[in-house]
């Protein structure tokens, strides 16, 4: 067993990071508050196009792809050492539905016209993608979702509401889990669908996340004709579909990376700060909390880096225990690293945009936004079911999904 | 990058693990640990002849050269059998110490007789107001002609009850601190075992102007610091790894209790309480796991991987100690009785998270680190 790099990865590895070193300097203040702001706000999003099509140029930003469909087979290795220096430098414009959840999805089920058709456009950087899964009444409990697509001659026609939709207000196509037989229940009965968002009686309609920031939507659909060209796999197949969907590449290696460029911070903050007299660091609480978050961070990393390794070696799709285990390993390793920054900042930490900030605010930023991801994306309770049921065989009971 | 074992260790834990299936399983465990000596001479004769005496040590010393990864899962199959045996003592932290600063003589002389099986060592380093550090051992060693006459009282030198040898760390008063090779027969020398949480066989021994010839230093006079730091970075990873394995025994066993105890008609294990605890538990042991393997292939691979070993042992401490807290509470009444075998890594759960360095001592190390040189590369 080694961890080792070869010469070529390294090499790959200083590519990347001197490159994204030189470019993150261009970006504008809000790409350093980290999260989704600096992707869907608007003056976030300009700087995230500008990333994604300097990605595209390199030839980095579906590398994994295989070469007819716009990558150039990557070895999974390779997309980790550029996930883990995207995540360290904070490079915002990757569309993580297209490149990292839907394109894996028609790869595996799309037919050769679907692949062509969706998978090209999403490896030139022309368009966004965001996810229409989650609805009022159907959050962790996905497979009570009540949106219907009811076939007519060629089309279906979709009536309904997804809610907490990420980065629709930016996106050009959605990725739409719909009911197409209305007959049957739960996770039966389920299609995938791929949606333009400009298509007739689709609406968008903003919700405002707790710090301000325009990052989820409503959408709505009122009798929205969507061609049966545009269904991935077969009719009424649709859960099973997701559920991939849900798992590919979920080593969350970025995740660990962040952590490690915020650490890195908050050691250089508490060394140049003082407070009532002394510098932070003195405070053996201060070097404890440090000291616990490093070993953290790099047992979480060694984690992703296992998931990565069983994939390469496996297919795309992994065990939904240890895709769980990231998501759940992952942020709330990172809600953490801001509830410890926030507590050694004291009241200045309270402050989102001022000169008396401490880091800018991405501590109090990273404080409202992280508590989003512990809830979405599958809460970290269902997760965690997920972690017992599959991991530790523990059965389902009745009620329970 | 390559994350797979090769078929010999493979090889290697399978058979580790058969041994303990066929030779030790936990009723013997609590009988080897009602006993006065806490280990069982003949099993481990037998772990001498499976070859795991002289797994780490080079071959010139009658060793079998493996790597640090072969002693890794050595210690998660030891771990995973909770094995009540003098191999951590002897083999690891003596057995470093004199593979680190023995001279040839004292190699092949040691190193062999741990290999085959014959000797049992133990360190007597800990004081009754000392602990980890290494600048606050008072005991005195007063030089005298060819000699050093040592006085004074160590404690919690672990299987010096059964030990034929003591590795003794004590004050040269010309030298500093210096490590001696001591008889535990030899004269002045009084050793007592000490009731212990989890029954292993910590002693107090009590020194009374013992007589230890200059031939019987080991490593240099004052170089003591450099020897034992040395040593225990290995041994954190070595206990982390004892721990890991006995936190996947932990949480298959309670897994399968709460598939199998069934309370308001369901199997408990179906109620969402335990299952959250359940999922915290492999969480807690996936990721120490994972990163004990990571840090064992640095030191295979001839990295510096000492602030990654402190931040191993204490990972591992906090999930040892969460891991058998909650499976004791899913197992309800009766793994809190003696003949529980949940109990018996729960018994262990303090005193391996105090050995090799607590929590928070590691902390503190890997906290120094970063301040000092920052988080480097990666």
């Amino acid at each position: 067993m080694d961890f080792k790099l070869t010469e070529a990865q390294l090499a790959l590895k200083k590519e990347y990071d001197d490159f994204f070193r030189e470019e993150m300097k261009k970006a504008p203040p809000i790409t350093f508050k980290g999260g989704l702001e600096a992707t869907f706000s608007d003056e976030g999003y300009e700087f995230a196009k500008y990333m994604r099509k300097k990605l595209v140029e390199k030839g980095w930003y579906v590398q994994h792809w295989p070469e007819e469909y716009g990558g150039r087979n990557a070895p999974l290795i390779d997309q980790l050492i550029f996930n883990e220096s995207v995540g360290y430098f904070g490079v915002p414009g990757i569309d993580g539905f297209g490149v990292g959840m839907f394109g894996p999805t028609v790869l595996l089920y799309g037919t050769e016209e679907q692949k062509k058709r969706i998978l090209l456009p999403i490896a030139r950087g022309e368009v966004q993608y965001c996810q229409g899964w989650s609805e009022p009444n159907a959050g962790s409990d996905l497979a009570s979702l009540k949106t219907t697509a009811i076939k007519d001659g060629e089309y279906y026609i979709v009536n309904g509401q997804k809610t907490w939709t990420t980065g629709a207000h930016k996106a050009d196509r959605m990725f739409l889990l719909a009911r197409t037989n209305p007959a049957e229940k739960r996770s039966r009965g389920l299609s995938v669908f791929n949606v333009d968002l400009t298509l007739p009686g689709i609406e968008v309609r903003p919700i405002k996340y707790m710090d301000g920031a325009h990052i989820y939507n409503e959408v709505w659909f009122t009798d929205v004709k969507i061609h049966e060209s545009e269904r991935i796999g077969p009719e009424n197949q649709g859960w099973g579909i997701t559920r991939d969907t849900m798992n590919f590449e979920r080593s969350g290696i970025g995740t660990f990376s962040r952590v490690r460029r915020q650490l890195e911070l908050i050691v250089e903050y508490v060394k140049t700060t003082k407070r009532n007299g002394r510098y932070l660091y003195e405070d053996p609480l201060v070097r404890q909390k440090i000291g616990r978050l490093y070993a953290e961070m790099e047992a979480g990393r060694a984690q992703a880096y296992r998931i990565a390794w069983l994939q390469e070696k496996g297919n795309l799709r992994i065990s939904p225990a240890l895709a769980s285990e990231s998501k759940v390993y992952g942020t709330e390793l990172t809600q953490r690293v801001a509830d410890f920054a926030l507590e050694i900042m004291g009241l200045s930490g309270n402050l989102e945009d001022s000169p008396w900030a401490p880091l800018q605010g991405a501590m109090i930023n990273l404080y409202q936004s992280i508590i989003g991801n512990i809830i979405c994306a599958g809460s970290n309770e269902i997760q965690r079911n997920i972690i017992a049921w599959v991991g530790c065989g523990l059965p389902r009971l009745k009620g329970q999904g | 990058m390559d994350l797979d074992f090769t078929s010999e260790q493979n090889m290697l834990r399978d058979a580790a693990a058969k041994f303990f299936q066929n030779e030790c399983d936990y009723e013997k465990v609590k009988k080897i640990e009602e006993s006065a000596e806490g280990y069982s001479p003949e099993l481990w004769q037998k772990v001498a002849e499976l070859g795991w005496t002289g797994l780490i040590f080079p071959e010139q010393y009658g060793g079998y050269g493996g790597s640090f990864m072969d002693l890794v899962i050595i210690q998660e199959e030891i771990g995973k059998a909770v094995f009540p045996s003098p191999f951590f003592s002897t083999v690891v932290q003596c057995g470093l110490l004199i593979l680190e600063g023995g001279t040839e003589e004292q190699k092949t002389e040691l190193l062999g007789r741990i290999s085959d099986g014959s000797l049992i060592m133990s360190l007597a380093q800990y004081e009754p107001e000392t602990d980890y550090s290494y600048e606050s051992i008072t005991m005195p060693a007063r030089p005298e002609k060819d000699a050093y006459v040592l006085n004074g009282i160590k404690l919690f030198a672990m299987d010096a009850n059964i030990a034929e040898k003591l590795i003794v760390a004590a004050r040269a008063e010309d030298a500093g601190l210096t490590l001696f090779l001591v008889e535990a027969k030899a004269p002045g020398v009084k050793i007592t075992k000490l009731p212990y949480v989890s029954s292993e066989n910590a002693c107090e021994v009590v020194f009374t102007d013992v007589r230890v010839p200059k031939k019987d230093i080991l490593g240099t006079p004052g170089g003591a610091c450099d020897l034992l730091e040395k040593m225990y970075a290995k041994a954190a990873v070595a206990k982390a790894a004892e721990m890991s394995g006995g936190c996947q025994a932990a949480i298959d066993m309670t897994a399968k209790y709460a598939r199998e105890r069934e309370q308001y008609g369901n199997p408990i294990g179906g109620y969402q309480a335990i299952q959250h605890f359940m999922a915290n538990m492999l969480l807690s042991y996936d990721t120490l796991n994972n990163y004990l393997y990571r840090v064992t292939c640095m030191i295979d691979e001839g990295e510096d991987f000492s602030r990654d070993a402190s931040a191993l042992k204490a990972i591992a401490n906090e999930a040892y100690r969460y891991v058998t807290e909650r499976a004791v509470k899913i197992h309800g009444a009766i793994g809190t009785t003696r003949e529980a075998n949940i109990a018996l890594f729960y018994r262990r759960a303090h005193p391996f998270s105090m050995s090799c360095g607590s929590t928070a001592y590691h902390y503190e190390k890997v906290a120094q680190k970063l301040l000092s040189e920052g988080l480097g590369s990666f």
